[in-house]
């Protein structure tokens, strides 16, 4: 269990405002990718990344690490970004992104990088993944946690319902499935295409502990793990309403922005925007 | 004539005295002694465990064993995840559902992943018999050949699924392993040699190359007797592996040769022969003929009549190499 103060969530506040400016110069530099889910998960990876997981980037196969799948792979760009300034490679690389010969393949690819824990991108297999992984870890009595962050979107796929059936019956009370509920996919708004609402109540009803929280707020997200980590009979599913595009106020809540980089301009203007949000941040006294 | 190397049974080729049993069989024996010799061995069944002869393994290693229901591409996916924490998953189902039902994440989620997941594809093949085209893959090998990392291993007998079982999970990487429900001849004996990737002539000749794997092995022996008897001279390799195929093997036997009929269970197109095919194309042109099924699906029908039906019974395989000694 690991608490969280003041101090420590403002200092993770600027952290996952820096990775956001990571993030925009890197879609920017390579002129395709996911711009929204990657800026609205960038407090959900931030938190994990900087004091959720158990893991060194000094040492990144530990065997004993917690094990972070991203399921819906096309928001690598978040993953990558935390991952560089957690250390596990030069921040300079993130500029490689999607580029000939890079490790930062466009949909991520677990053998380029340690650590990296699943290849994906065609979605509704990562829960199952990481399932395969909490009930091995389980059978052998690993201390270790698994945590998968899966899209509301590939909630669509029967693939991810299977997995959920699985994780139900078998108890896998090491499991974390941290859903990006942000209400968008690449057609449109989820409750248009197919309505996933009650989506708790489903998660409940095939045996799953159910958080529901401001996946933008870090202490929420903190808490949540923690929560989560207290429930030893069953997985828990947390879901992180966040708002795409989150820092960036022409791409927040816009469904356009879910595969699409900035242009120059438009990165200019965000990463002003991150700015002004940094030094509010940094004056702010609580 | 047989190859003595090859230490077949005696006797094989007289069907009065040859022991029949289902191949599928033998990877059930294969696993058990493979979960023995590694504690890492796990078996993970789609709803089908006594007919992918998984059950010996699930009542001798319970704990090692996971139930998952009818639910093909968890059984794939959910595999990799355990391979990821250092188990070796044999994932087990029918050919037709997985790997069928479950390329994408075959191809993703173990192939691209590198994961070592063994895929244990049971009833392939129209000799399913009387359950017909839905239950007879005939394609499986097509979708898996084209896929990076991935080692396909078709054995001839249950003797050989029990020795391609045990040899596939001390190897590191995905392999596809396919076996039919039908029974059929016993014909390798312990003492025969099994190496993955190493092609076997069981039958050496001169005039055609028959080159064949799975089942269908025997009755490319029985085809190469009554051939002789007309005066063709056929070498008959079994060619279990599909992928990476024993190239070299391949090309000395078309050599030597001279002409080709590639024999399997399978679709003409995109099977083990199309990859024989492709190997002569580029360094050795030789005439071919291809026994297997002509873009046709499967039927409800008796496993004999059904392999008859579709030209790949004794008679079939006889007649394709008639028609390639003519074009040599």
């Amino acid at each position: 269990m690991s608490h969280i103060h003041d101090e420590q969530v403002k200092e993770l506040e600027l952290k996952a405002l820096e990775i956001r400016q990571d993030i925009i110069k890197m879609l920017l530099e390579a002129g395709s990718g996911h711009s929204a889910g990657s800026l609205g998960m960038t407090d959900v990876f931030t938190a994990l990344y900087f004091h959720i997981l158990h893991h060194d980037p000094k040492e990144p196969e530990w065997a004993d690490r917690d094990r972070l799948l991203l399921s819906n792979g096309h928001i690598c760009p978040v993953r990558y970004a935390a991952m560089a300034h957690a250390g596990y490679f030069p921040r300079e690389e993130l500029l490689t992104l999607r580029k000939f010969g890079s490790r930062l393949q466009g949909h991520p690819e677990r053998t380029k990088i340690a650590a990296l824990e699943n290849t994906s991108g065609p979605l509704g297999a990562g829960l199952a993944q990481a399932a395969g992984l909490a009930y091995a870890a389980q059978m052998d009595d690993k201390k270790w946690w698994t945590y998968v962050v899966t899209s509301d979107g590939e909630h669509g796929a029967g693939l991810h319902w299977e997995a959920m059936l699985f994780a139900g019956k078998n108890r896998l009370g090491k499991l974390i499935n941290i859903v990006d509920r942000n209400n968008i996919q690449i057609d449109g708004t989820t409750e248009d295409i197919m309505p996933l609402e009650p989506l708790k109540e489903k998660y409940e009803s095939f045996n799953w502990h159910v958080i529901e929280i401001d996946g933008n707020d870090i202490r929420q997200i903190v808490e949540a793990c923690n929560q989560a980590k207290a429930v030893a009979e069953q997985p828990t599913c947390i879901l992180a309403h966040n708002i795409p595009g989150r820092g960036v106020d022409f791409m927040e809540g816009e469904v356009k922005w879910h595969g699409m980089p900035p242009n120059a301009e438009q990165a200019e203007e965000a990463l002003r925007q991150l700015d002004e949000l940094k030094k509010k941040l940094k004056s702010d006294h609580r | 004539m047989l190859n003595d190397k090859m230490k077949l049974t005696k006797d094989c080729l007289d069907l009065d005295c040859v022991e029949m049993v289902p191949t599928r069989n033998g990877f059930g024996e294969g696993l058990v002694v493979a979960a023995k010799d590694n504690e890492n061995v796990m078996g993970v069944c789609a709803d089908l465990t006594e007919s992918t002869r998984m059950l010996a393994f699930k009542e001798e290693f319970p704990e090692r064993f996971i139930q998952l229901g009818v639910s093909e591409q968890l059984l794939v996916a959910l595999g990799a995840g355990l391979a990821m924490a250092d188990k070796v998953p044999f994932i087990a189902s029918y050919a037709m559902f997985c790997p069928g039902r479950a390329w994408e994440q075959v191809r993703t989620n173990v192939c691209l992943n590198e994961a070592n997941v063994k895929i244990a594809g049971a009833h392939a093949g129209v000799s399913v018999g009387p359950d017909g085209a839905t239950h007879q893959a005939i394609e499986d090998i097509a979708i898996m050949r084209p896929i990076p990392n991935m080692t396909i291993v078709v054995p001839c007998d249950a003797n050989q699924t029990k020795k391609a079982t045990l040899a596939v999970a001390e190897m590191d990487g995905p392999v596809y392993l396919r076996f039919g429900r039908d029974k059929s001849p016993v014909f390798t004996t312990d003492e025969t040699p099994f190496e993955i990737g190493q092609a076997q002539v069981f039958r050496d000749g001169t005039d055609v190359a028959i080159i064949g794997c799975g089942m269908l092995v025997h009755r490319a022996l029985l085809a190469a007797e009554e051939l002789e008897k007309e005066g063709i001279s056929c070498l008959v390799l079994n060619n279990h592996t599909v992928k990476p195929m024993d190239r070299e093997g391949v090309l000395a036997a078309a050599k030597k040769c001279g002409a080709v009929v590639t024999v399997e269970e399978h679709q003409r197109r995109g099977g083990m022969g199309s990859r024989v095919a492709e190997i002569l194309a580029e360094e050795l042109p030789t005439p071919i003929e291809f026994v297997g099924a002509d873009d046709q699906f499967g039927q409800s029908g008796k496993p004999e009549e059904l392999l008859e039906h579709y030209g790949m019974g004794t008679e079939g395989i006889a007649e394709a190499v008639r028609r390639v000694h003519k074009r040599k």
